[in-house]
């Protein structure tokens, strides 16, 4: 079967300036995304794990057209996205972004202060009109309920929720439009700890009611582990590995992917870990290093791996990893 | 020997809204040369604790009543300038975000010995050796050259090595870290955590980690205190805290996602509580799946129910009973 989602060599560069106000000039790029590309199937969740700064988030923004790509293509249910959302018909670009919706990290600042849960919610509504305006209470409620919220909070602002109801008021208006998709960008990351669980819990059940499909952007690999089918992870704006969960997690490869791991801390005692601790930090994304991104920091690399971008090789039907020296470590 | 004894402490802010109770009867001790962790999700009152024991904290808060002891001696009993001599040379800090703690105006060099010199009496150039000598233990790499920059060339993992460097600065004896990687990424976060474990080492301090995170404290601490809304709900060694837990931490424990197994998530159904209208009896109940009638009466006391290990739950023995 076709995946719901098709991405194809995404690319985006933000160029930077000199300073300047009237002589402005181009001097670098920020390589943000580089050629990335992934597929999410039909009611499945995607995680795309990696530190800040690595191209998660924007990513998500360029698969959404939130961000305009430098290249590369998106196509949902095969239909490209991104012509379609630059020079279709107004029908068409709205239809569209009916079917792929997206959940923001930050539920304090994603809502409008002086908007009520009703107008958030139904704003959509007024938005694509797919639905009779007679028929926007009711289903409101049924969008209340869905996601655990009681149907007097319709009134209410805001500022009178706590940061997981904001975050269900979130999911409650990028389901208004019966999405197909959504993007979920760190959507526990700002909640408390005895929280996030309801939230995790509402985002699977919710799958498994309506289908959906996710791409779910995290650098808690806890949480993706708990919440994907199969894992993706970015560093300085590239795939280095992808898999299944359960055999990324049980079987990484990639030593960045490995480092990432072990730095973890786990909730248990009697687990001492094993930490592989990293040298320095994430360098630069405006003059990322040559050949593997990750070779200045990785204790294996050699001359090979700084002259030589690696290729994305396949390991398993579904495990890839783009590492020169991957037998090493299979 | 306990450094530092804690009794009964009382923290208040008293806003126009009602008065928050970010600590309400605080009791716990911390031996001498080990790390504790002060575990409680925001508004816990874990940074009040740490702000209480140092008298640094914010208006409108105030330390209502109890008892702080330092190696024996009454802190809350101090005059301000006597505090002088407990801030940052016997008991220090390093918060959370180190971007929003360091001066951006100065040179790290010049804040770093600004403090060495109001402190001891030392010359400037032997108050700036010893910042690089502190810097050094710190890790950052060439502090020498390091000194003469500003807080923003640098990045956020420096900048906390920075500040655990000057936190080190005046060698205290008590160090609470606040939350000290919460803003960093895990890469980094485990370079941090390795750090303050060598320092502890080396130096032979006693260290206080103030996080959320079950997973920091099962890695760094031997003691751990539980908080939820301004009260302690268990103390103890870390092994007895995840055998046999507190109805709140079990339910933090199983609504955690851990990384090296897939479980079905507990959530825990409602919200942190509203620190002006504390729930009566245990604040723990509405949302504590065992709670009983009598856990909305009285308050649970904090009683020692094995050793090492303090509970304030009236139907732990009970539920542990079969175990």
């Amino acid at each position: 079967m076709e995946p719901l989602v098709d991405v194809k060599d995404l690319v985006k560069y933000y160029p930077v300036y000199s300073r300047g106000i009237l002589t402005r000039k181009v001097i670098g790029q920020v390589h943000a995304v580089d050629h990335v590309s992934l597929e999410v199937n039909h009611g499945e969740t995607v995680g795309l794990v990696g530190e800040s700064g690595c191209g998660k988030t924007t990513t998500g923004k360029l698969i959404l057209n939130l961000e305009t790509p430098t290249s590369g293509k998106v196509y949902f249910d095969g239909a490209p996205v991104i012509q379609t959302l630059t020079k279709g018909t107004k029908e068409e670009k709205l239809k569209l972004r009916r079917s792929m919706q997206m959940v923001f990290q930050n539920p304090y600042s994603s809502l409008d202060p002086r908007m009520t849960v009703f107008d958030i919610i139904s704003e959509p509504f007024r938005v694509h009109k797919n639905i009779p305006t007679s028929e926007y209470k009711d289903r409101l409620y049924e969008l209340l309920s869905l996601v655990g919220l009681e149907p007097y909070h319709a009134e209410r602002y805001p500022h009178e929720f706590s940061g997981g109801q904001r975050q269900r008021i979130c999911i409650a208006r990028a389901l208004a439009v019966d999405p197909k998709f959504i993007v979920a960008d760190e959507p526990v990351s700002s909640l408390d700890v005895s929280v996030r669980a309801q939230i995790l819990n509402l985002i699977m059940d919710l799958q498994k009611r309506l289908g959906i499909s996710y791409l779910y952007i995290s650098h808690d690999l806890s949480s993706v582990r708990q919440i994907s089918k199969r894992v993706l992870v970015m560093y300085l704006g590239e795939i280095v590995e992808s898999a299944l969960t359960s055999e990324l997690f049980d079987h990484p490869i990639h030593p960045y992917t490995k480092a990432l791991m072990s730095a973890v801390p786990i909730p248990d005692p009697k687990r001492k870990m094993k930490i592989i601790l990293l040298p320095g930090e994430v360098p630069s994304p405006v003059n990322p290093p040559s050949g593997c991104r990750f070779h200045p920091r990785c204790e294996y690399a050699t001359s090979k791996c700084s002259e030589e971008i690696p290729e994305m090789v396949q390991i398993d039907s579904d495990h890839f990893v783009s590492c020169h020296y991957f037998e090493k470590f299979l | 020997m306990h450094i530092l004894e804690v009794e009964n402490l009382k923290t208040y802010f008293f806003t126009e809204a009602g008065i928050v109770k970010a600590l309400d009867g605080a009791t716990f001790n911390l031996e001498k040369g080990t790390t504790l962790g002060l575990v409680g999700e925001s508004g816990s009152g874990k940074s009040v604790t740490s702000q209480s024991v140092l008298r640094i904290v914010p208006k409108p808060g105030k330390i209502v009543s109890g008892k702080i002891l330092f190696e024996g001696e009454d802190i809350l009993a101090k005059s301000e300038n006597e505090m002088r001599n407990y801030r940052g040379k016997k008991i220090s800090l390093i918060f959370q975000d180190p971007t929003s703690s360091l001066n951006p105006l100065f040179t790290i060099g010049s804040q770093l010995t600004e403090i060495v010199t109001q402190h001891e009496k030392m010359k400037k150039t032997e108050a700036l050796e010893h910042v690089i000598k502190t810097l050094k233990l710190a890790r950052l790499p060439d502090p020498e050259e390091e000194i003469y920059r500003y807080p923003h060339q640098f990045s956020g993992g420096m900048k906390q090595r920075i500040c655990i460097a000057r936190a080190l600065l005046l060698n205290p004896q008590l160090l609470f870290a606040d939350e000290p990687t919460t803003n960093l990424d895990v890469t980094i976060q485990a370079q941090i955590l390795t750090l303050l474990k060598d320092l502890q080492r080396e130096v032979g301090m006693t260290l206080v980690m103030i996080t959320h995170d079950m997973g920091i404290v099962a890695d760094m601490c031997k003691y751990v205190v539980v908080l939820y809304g301004g009260n302690v709900m268990e103390t103890g060694m870390i092994e007895t805290i995840f055998e046999k837990p507190h109805p709140y931490t079990e339910a933090l424990l199983k609504a955690v996602p851990r990384l090296d197994q897939t479980k079905e998530l507990v959530s825990i159904p409602g919200n942190i509580p509203n620190l002006i209208e504390l729930p009566s009896g245990c604040v723990f109940h509405p949302r504590c799946r065992y709670a009983v009638d009598a856990c909305k009466g009285n308050k649970p006391p904090l009683e020692e129910v094995e050793a090492d290990h303090s509970i304030a739950c009236i139907r732990w023995r009970e539920l542990n009973g079969g175990r």
